[in-house]
């Protein structure tokens, strides 16, 4: 296999598990909207009868999860921009491709490392049931590719700004958008028209919707429509995403 | 590589070809028009005051910035369109750092092992080896993060000659560098030039550096080049007695704004 796309894959990884602080402070977010959500909307859910909320809930965290470290690792290509380690890969002799890959990879790797660890939590201390096991085989390479999509995203976004102090802000302003406009923490039946309409054209509505059906709880739109949806957007962004990378001039 | 010609018995070829070179930013010239020559086995100086274009012409040189205009040939590959060849052949020691601060220091050179493809089996001796030539050997694994400023240079110079380019680029490799540094990196450049046959170009504000070391200097200011020959040549020509003051005679005495980088300038259109 493509040796670079492995280097870039491994250093990411690496990096991630080194820091310990980066990596609870990753954490931090879902394990709150988590045990805020969990225990405040829960009864009020069930009342309406909704079904069990924690079982609706964790996917969606889970998802968030995801969405919010894998654009953020957008940021770690703006550090490389800056502290010159990307100028040391852009003159090697390896193509660009397998580094913008490698490096997507290896952040959807700890973005799935993450995912799991909200998933442990969300059993351990929610009581989140595991109704199928078979399907958690399809609900981990569902996260994977996830990951990849935002990663992609960030990573494309990190190609054309170079500022470290507006990036998370331009991202927080994707992000927070599409993280509640899309169905993982209510369900979108209950939205207003409007809502609906802005859910039904936000990606991220489509990636909960695939953990949903991965950890076994009722989902909205077919699966085989959700997984078209999210394959073209990765086909799509791996596209822009080279072209922007190509283009970066350090 | 067309061009043949004799000195001292020694059959020379060209393997930096620059023509007509122009890049601007927005509407900054940056680099104006200039064409140069460099043989190979050569330590050609690139020198000139702040802003004159000589990190602009090394980024163009290393494919990182593409031209505006021009045509350049390394190695006689085409700098535009044989990009691949054209990096396998060189090897560069940026201005600024271009270490990963998370990383040790065996695992940049590791990873430039990987970048550069040598053989799997070559890597460790390769890598202990350089490192001991800059007397690092012993905290290979230490973070870089932890290094200070000369340290994280010398594990450049290591880097950079891990792999053995055609062409080495060096952009101020001395800059805040202390004599013993410096020397090391002179050192380890010159007996890789004589041994290998690597052509070296650098850039450097010292120019006592510069008539030591280059066989041959290009005087650059205002992305303009105003002379080029041997450091002999230059001060025959301008009547002078040193390379600085004929770097002088030729720059004039004002002092330059202190601008910043073209590619930084440009880079702040996209910043907000």
């Amino acid at each position: 296999m493509n040796s670079v796309l492995i280097m870039m894959w491994e250093r990411q990884v690496k990096e991630y598990f080194r820091n310990k602080y980066r990596m609870l402070a990753t954490l931090m977010l879902p394990f709150l909207f988590l045990i805020a959500f969990g225990f405040g909307i829960s009864p009020m859910f069930e009342q309406t009868g909704n079904g069990n909320y924690i079982q609706y809930l964790l996917p969606g965290i889970i998802g968030m999860t995801i969405l919010m470290g894998s654009t953020m690792n957008g940021m770690s290509l703006i550090w490389d921009k800056k502290f010159g380690f990307l100028k040391e890969t852009l003159v090697a002799p390896v193509s660009r491709t397998s580094l913008l890959f490698g490096r997507c990879l290896g952040g959807a790797t700890t973005s799935i490392f993450q995912g799991i660890i909200v998933l442990i939590l969300g059993i351990l201390l929610m009581g989140f049931q595991i109704t199928d096991m078979l399907l958690l085989l399809i609900a981990i390479p569902f996260m994977f590719l996830i990951a990849l999509f935002f990663n992609l995203l960030g990573t494309s976004f990190a190609s054309v700004f170079d500022d470290m102090q507006s990036f998370p802000i331009i991202i927080n302003f994707l992000v927070m958008p599409m993280f509640f406009l899309s169905g993982a923490l209510f369900p979108i039946n209950n939205f207003p028209d409007i809502i609906k309409f802005i859910a039904s054209i936000n990606p991220f509505t489509y990636c909960v919707e695939l953990l949903r059906f991965g950890f076994g709880t009722v989902v909205e739109f077919n699966v085989i429509f959700s997984f078209s949806i999210l394959i073209s957007l990765i086909v799509f962004l791996g596209i822009i995403g080279t072209h922007l990378f190509n283009k970066i001039e350090p | 590589m067309s061009i043949y010609y004799f000195k001292k018995g020694e059959k020379m070829k060209t393997i930096i070809e620059v023509k007509n070179l122009t890049k601007k930013f927005n509407n900054v010239i940056a680099v104006d028009n200039i064409s140069f020559n460099v043989k190979e086995g050569e330590m050609f100086a690139f020198l000139g005051p702040n802003g004159a274009g000589k990190t602009t012409t090394i980024k163009i040189l290393t494919t990182i910035l593409s031209p505006t205009e021009g045509k350049l040939k390394l190695g006689g590959y085409d700098v535009n369109t044989q990009e691949k060849k054209v990096r396998e052949n060189i090897g560069v020691i940026f201005q600024d750092y271009s270490l990963d601060d998370e990383l040790t220091a065996y695992e940049n050179l590791y990873y430039h092992c990987v970048l550069y493809s040598i053989p799997e089996k070559e890597r460790k001796p390769k890598i202990e080896d350089m490192l001991n030539r800059v007397g690092l050997l012993d905290r290979k694994n230490e973070f870089i993060g932890t290094f200070s400023g000369g340290m994280k240079r010398r594990v450049e110079i290591a880097r950079g000659l891990l792999h053995s380019p055609q062409i080495l680029f060096l952009d101020e490799p001395t800059l805040g560098l202390d004599v013993q540094t410096r020397s090391l990196l002179w050192t380890q450049i010159k007996k890789l030039n004589k041994e290998k046959k690597v052509t070296i170009f650098f850039t450097t504000h010292n120019l006592e550096e510069a008539e030591k070391i280059a066989t041959k200097i290009a005087i650059l200011d205002k992305g303009k080049i105003l002379i080029q020959g041997t450091a002999k040549e230059i001060k025959k020509t301008t009547k002078t007695s040193s390379l600085e003051k004929a770097f002088l005679k030729l720059t004039g005495y004002d002092i330059r704004e202190q601008q910043a980088d073209p590619t930084d300038k440009f880079r702040k259109r996209f910043r907000k």
